[in-house]
């Protein structure tokens, strides 16, 4: 479970401050996935950098399973799997040593860090690129090398920043799929989007997030029944006040 | 520290399959040393050799007014060239090395027995000039002395009263402190064998980890950032020192072959210099590969990361050039200066000068006390939030 609580985040100083996270707070619970939705800027990716602690917040708190991320930020990090906005691979490395590097730095065993990474070999389909080194892979064929790699610990809390970015249609569709599959075993699924329908199809709670704030946090459902709009696109907009950076 | 070493083997297995960071390490950084002093020292032989052994070209103007002098100098393997039009200018413009005139009432002055005028026109700001100009002196002084005794002898006189003193020189020099001048660039190579060595690790776990956006998910791993950092700094380190140890031994190898004992120098390129350099290189090496790392690791991008390492590597020179350009003696503050400490130690390897077991330590201790600090600011740096975000 992740618990976000007031958080704020500014960069820069004097005039030029800008406010990225001003004050947002959800929640984000096992067994489900939970979108984060916004517009290009509205403060998702300064929001998961904060809970996966590579930044800290100016103020505000942030609790993976119960663990403080501002006391504890090792122990957060063990219970995590990030797939963040930047997914850079060795390319000099293959699919495999690309994962089991990440499976070594979480201090995994020689034994469990096989049968977990050939797992998701398997859950992912790619199987057959785990032996190339990753210069020249495809948009699709990186992401799933990123996100084994982010998975490789078995991780309880998923979070994936825009997880969809770049792929093709059957490669979402994969990707959607995948979510599912972590939602069943129990995990607590968090993904950022600014597509509408990727968050409609997938998600049992919306976060909306606009200009730093939580400005809904509902069911799909309830979302719709509380803008009084039909469509969820339409709900968005009304929500975030604009359709500047809307992007489907 | 199970996670530094994780870090460190990667680092090492991924930039072993770069060809060019493994060209740079194991051929350019370690060769260009030896390279360019064979090619210096080679050069420089052939050129002192040739200046010796060929006849002087010497252009002389009123060769006609004193021909016993001109025959002398024929006999001193001196080639007697025509007058030029304008002797000054073609010194100036070293169409000459040295010209010589000789006016007109030479012959005159001679006769009566008074000092008979003779110029040598030379630019002692030419340093090609110096050793045609000292050996025409050396004919003209010595033919100035035999005409002088035959004058003593002629009038009764013995010659010695003209040399009420006898200077004798006994040069303390040995071959091997001869050639410590030409050498004192030495130590700059190894230093830059060791920032080539380096340079390509450094920029590629820092700054290029960032441009390539692979920083962030590696900084989301539950492994505090200095120990990335040293497993980083470690594979940069163990590539600056394969390079050193490399250059080394391969100065101590075509060290071999240098022809300095054709101009008088010999150097002395032993066990006891390989294992001593080795040494004192060792901490340089990581304050170094410390140094590069940190000031890469403030680069936005690759090519940033290129120009100011480019910049540092110019560092390691200031101290090279002064010393030899100065005269200096070896005292202990040098000793425990990084950089300083190599080049005195190293050069005094190299003429075979004893070099106490105090000094090595010192130079040792100390480069190895800066390279920690070093360590420890690029920790410092490496903590902060903005070096992990990528755009």
């Amino acid at each position: 479970m992740i618990e976000v609580k007031d958080l704020h985040k500014a960069f820069g100083a004097g005039a030029k401050r800008v406010a990225a996270v001003d004050g947002a707070s959800f929640t984000a619970r096992d067994g489900e996935i939970t979108g984060l939705l916004g517009p290009n800027g509205a403060g998702k990716t300064t929001t998961l950098r904060c809970l996966y602690t590579l930044m800290q917040p100016d103020a505000g708190q942030v609790l993976v399973d119960g663990i403080d991320a501002a006391v504890d930020p090792l122990g957060v990090r063990r219970v995590l799997g990030v797939l963040p906005d930047a997914r850079g691979l060795y390319k000099r490395l293959t699919a495999r040593e690309n994962i089991d590097y990440f499976a070594r730095l979480h201090g995994i065993e020689t034994k469990t860090m096989h049968a977990r990474r050939e797992m998701l070999a398997d859950a992912l389909e790619m199987r057959d690129i785990l032996d190339r080194r990753t210069e020249g892979f495809s948009q699709g064929q990186r992401v799933k090398t990123a996100i084994a790699r982010a998975l490789v610990h078995d991780p309880h809390n998923v979070i994936l920043d825009e997880p969809t970015n770049g792929l093709d249609v059957m490669a979402t569709r994969a990707m959607r799929e995948f979510l599912k599959q972590l939602k069943r075993e129990g995990r607590c699924v968090l993904f950022s989007s600014h597509i509408m329908q990727e968050v409609a199809a997938l998600c049992d709670r919306i976060v909306v997030i606009a200009k730093g704030r939580v400005v809904a946090d509902e069911s799909p459902d309830a979302l719709r029944a509380q803008t009084g709009e039909a469509n969820l696109e339409d709900a968005f907009v009304k929500l975030i006040g604009t359709d500047e950076g809307l992007a489907a | 520290m199970k996670s530094a070493l994780t870090v460190f083997l990667k680092e090492v297995r991924e930039n072993l399959r770069d060809r060019r960071t493994v060209i740079n390490t194991l051929v350019t950084g370690p060769l260009m040393a030896p390279l360019i002093f064979v090619l210096l020292i080679n050069t420089l032989v052939t050129h002192e050799l040739d200046k010796a052994e060929k006849p002087l070209s010497l252009p002389v103007a009123g060769a006609q007014y004193a021909p016993n002098l001109i025959a002398a100098l024929k006999q001193n393997n001196v080639e007697i060239k025509d007058a030029l039009v304008d002797p000054e200018k073609a010194v100036r413009e070293q169409d000459a090395d040295a010209v010589l005139r000789i006016p007109a009432d030479f012959a005159k002055s001679w006769d009566k027995g008074e000092p008979a005028q003779v110029e040598i026109v030379y630019d002692q700001s030419q340093r090609d000039s110096d050793s045609a100009v000292s050996r025409l002196r050396g004919i003209l002084e010595h033919y100035g002395q035999r005409t002088g005794a035959l004058r003593l002898l002629a009038r009764g006189l013995s010659p010695t009263i003209l040399k009420p003193l006898a200077v004798a020189d006994r040069d303390q020099s040995t071959p091997q402190s001869r050639s410590g001048m030409m050498f004192a660039m030495l130590p700059y190579f190894f230093i830059l064998g060791g920032f080539i060595g380096g340079m390509a690790l450094a920029i590629d776990t820092t700054a290029g980890e960032r441009e390539r956006q692979s920083l962030e998910p590696l900084l989301a791993n539950p492994v505090p950032r200095w120990q990335i950092l040293a497993g980083k700094l470690g594979a940069t380190t163990a590539f600056a020192i394969t390079t050193v140890l490399l250059s080394i031994l391969a100065f101590a190898v075509v060290g071999q072959f240098l022809p300095t004992e054709k101009i008088g120098m010999s150097l002395t390129i032993g066990v006891r210099f390989v294992v001593f350099t080795i040494l004192i290189m060792l901490p340089l090496a990581a304050l170094l590969a410390a140094l590069q790392t940190t000031v890469a690791a403030f680069a936005k991008s690759y090519r940033e990361a290129q120009t100011y390492l480019s910049l540092l590597m110019f560092v390691p020179i200031i101290p090279t050039m002064l010393m030899s350009l100065m005269p200096f003696k070896a005292q202990v503050w040098m000793y425990a200066t990084p950089l300083v400490g190599q080049q005195v130690i190293i050069t005094r390897l190299m003429r075979g000068d004893p070099v106490p077991d105090s000094a090595l330590a010192l130079c040792f201790v100390c480069t190895a006390l800066a390279a920690l600090i070093i360590c420890v600011i690029a920790a410092r740096i490496y903590r902060s939030e903005r070096l992990a975000i990528s755009a």
